[in-house]
């Protein structure tokens, strides 16, 4: 069986962007980029079904600019086996990237697709459940548990209240969250390894995909800053504040 | 132009969420219709027609939409959508999990998580864990949106007299079934929809001191739980009540945080609550910055005294 795995570069999780102060976007240049901390996870899962000889093949993908090869490199020292660059400077967004990932599982012919439920800059939430929707597949979001036996994945979904599994047919797609897994560290010899494992790299055109953006930013703004309040010496005076300044009890 | 709204319901009741998500729709500036889809859901369907602004509610029926899968259920909002301008989802993890899937089938983008409504075509949402604000703007016929619960105002859940319509239900997707659930039974409010939150971070040190400490406090308070992502990930608190970008977005009348630092993701969860009370012994924990009453305290001590207090 083979696994897909989408992965994304976007600016390290311990950067505090900041906003142009044109609006025109946040200032990514000279800013450490790193895996989306989600589809580390995803990458993770999928090494680890290889690893149980569930999974025969990891293929990690990235659609984006030329250092998503980076990325790549870090999800085959994780253990994917190759790589698959789209590679384009133009903005995508998720159902553009939706879009690209169908046109590849449709060459790849993937058993499953898993990555991350979102990605830490845009915090949109749509990809995995875009591309279930093109392939007609079903979808496992949210997954903090998977198990693949007899041509089905039983994932464990975390949901508003607890829990909740789900049993989808093969092929299906995964999105991961938080608690999957901890992602193993990547050592030195596995990075020097991942960097004579293979890596193609295609155009959006190859794939007949067009990514043109249906969505236009008009502005990026900072948001309305919190002030700080008051410091109080004690309890007595914070549930005082409370009742008679606040009014909230 | 009309906009539908995708109810979250039990089937006998509508989730707080639906409210909010109504509001928005209202601000897009046309009519508001509500879907109800679900098993036995009459008793949902029913409140939705009372909502104010409401004026026409949709409801599905039938027992292969009972577990709201999201492929079944997106294939239910898709029979109806070619009649909409807006479809409009609570941000929630049901609204998140089928909104997408309904937005890909019908060619369109989707704009997720939107706080404010800026002109029927144009939105504002959050970024980067909410430390930026985009205005997008959508050039597709239908706009497919999820909802922050906490940027708009819940409409009022009584007021309203709409009609109520029978539509078919859809068959199975035959992709997906359910197997089971742990959902957890409890008397609290729910985290999203609560007035006064006490949320608990790693310096409570265990799960059995978080219980011995900030339980006495909600309950005094009528309070729900919530916790950093640094508890829930040590294992304090169970997953679904972490605040914070990756967890749930809150904004309550109160929130108290005990032992929190504050990390930009958790922040991002909580800020735009009305209050913010923070206990934390270090003076320089981020928390501060953002608390409009800080109290310098040890918990183990600071928070026992306030349940005595109050």
């Amino acid at each position: 069986m083979k696994v897909l795995v989408p992965v994304k570069r976007v600016v390290d999780y311990n950067v505090k962007v900041r906003v142009k102060s044109d609006g025109s976007g946040v200032d990514i240049a000279n800013v450490k980029m790193s895996m989306n901390p989600f589809d580390e996870i995803a990458i993770e899962e999928a090494v680890r079904l290889r690893e149980k000889g569930v999974a025969t093949e990891v293929i990690a993908v990235s659609c984006g600019v030329t250092q998503c090869q980076e990325t790549l490199r870090t999800a085959m020292a994780i253990g994917a086996d190759r790589a698959i660059l789209v590679e384009t400077a133009d903005e995508l967004q998720p159902l553009a990237v939706a879009k690209l990932l169908k046109a590849l599982v449709d060459k790849e012919q993937p058993q499953l697709v898993i990555l991350g439920k979102q990605a830490i800059d845009d915090d949109c939430n749509q990809t995995g459940q875009m591309l279930a929707a093109l392939t007609g597949w079903g979808q496992g979001t949210f997954a903090s548990k998977v198990e693949v036996a007899d041509g089905k994945v039983a994932v464990t979904r975390e949901v508003d209240g607890g829990l909740e599994t789900v049993s989808l047919k093969l092929p299906a797609v995964v999105t991961a969250d938080l608690r999957l897994n901890e992602p193993r560290y990547v050592t030195l010899p596995n990075i020097m390894k991942a960097k004579k494992k293979p890596m193609d790299v295609l155009k959006p055109a190859d794939l007949g995909v067009d990514i043109t953006p249906r969505l236009k930013t008009l502005k990026v703004s900072e948001p309305p800053k919190r002030g700080a309040g008051i410091k109080v010496p004690d309890v007595a005076t914070l549930v005082d504040k409370l009742k008679n300044e606040a009014k909230v009890i | 132009m009309t906009a539908l709204v995708i109810a979250e319901h039990d089937h006998g009741t509508l989730k707080p969420s639906t409210l909010n998500t109504v509001t928005a729709a209202a601000a897009c500036g046309g009519d508001v219709h509500v879907l109800v889809a679900g098993h036995n859901a009459a008793g949902a369907a029913q409140q939705a027609s009372q909502i104010q602004g409401v004026s026409k509610v949709l409801h599905a029926d039938g027992a292969q939409l009972a577990e709201q899968l999201g492929e079944t259920i997106a294939a239910q909002v898709l029979t109806v959508a070619k009649d909409y301008s807006h479809l409009l989802f609570p941000a929630t993890a049901h609204g998140k999990n089928v909104a997408p899937r309904v937005a890909a089938l019908l060619d369109v983008a989707q704009v997720s998580d939107i706080s404010a409504v800026v002109s029927p075509d144009t939105f504002e949402r959050p970024i980067y864990a909410g430390n930026a604000v985009a205005t997008v703007q959508s050039g597709d016929a239908v706009k497919v949106i999820t909802v922050r619960g906490t940027g708009f105002d819940a409409a009022a859940s009584s007021g309203g007299s709409a009609a109520v319509e029978t539509v078919d239900a859809v068959a199975d997707s035959g992709l997906s079934s359910f197997v089971g659930s742990e959902i957890a039974k409890s008397d609290r409010p729910e985290l999203t929809a609560a007035k006064i939150i006490v949320s608990g971070g790693r310096a409570l040190g265990s799960s059995e001191k978080f219980d011995q400490v900030l339980t006495p406090l909600a309950d005094k308070l009528g309070a729900a739980l919530g916790a950093s992502r640094a508890a829930v990930d040590a294992g304090y608190a169970p997953n679904d009540w972490q605040v914070g970008q990756t967890g749930k977005i809150v904004a309550p009348q109160l929130y108290i945080a005990a032992g929190i630092s504050g990390a930009i993701q958790h922040l991002a969860g909580m800020k735009d609550s009305k209050v913010i009370v923070a206990i934390n012994k270090d003076p320089e924990a981020p928390i501060f910055s953002v608390a409009d009453y800080g109290l310098e305290a040890d918990l183990f001590e600071a928070v026992p005294e306030l349940v005595k207090a109050l």
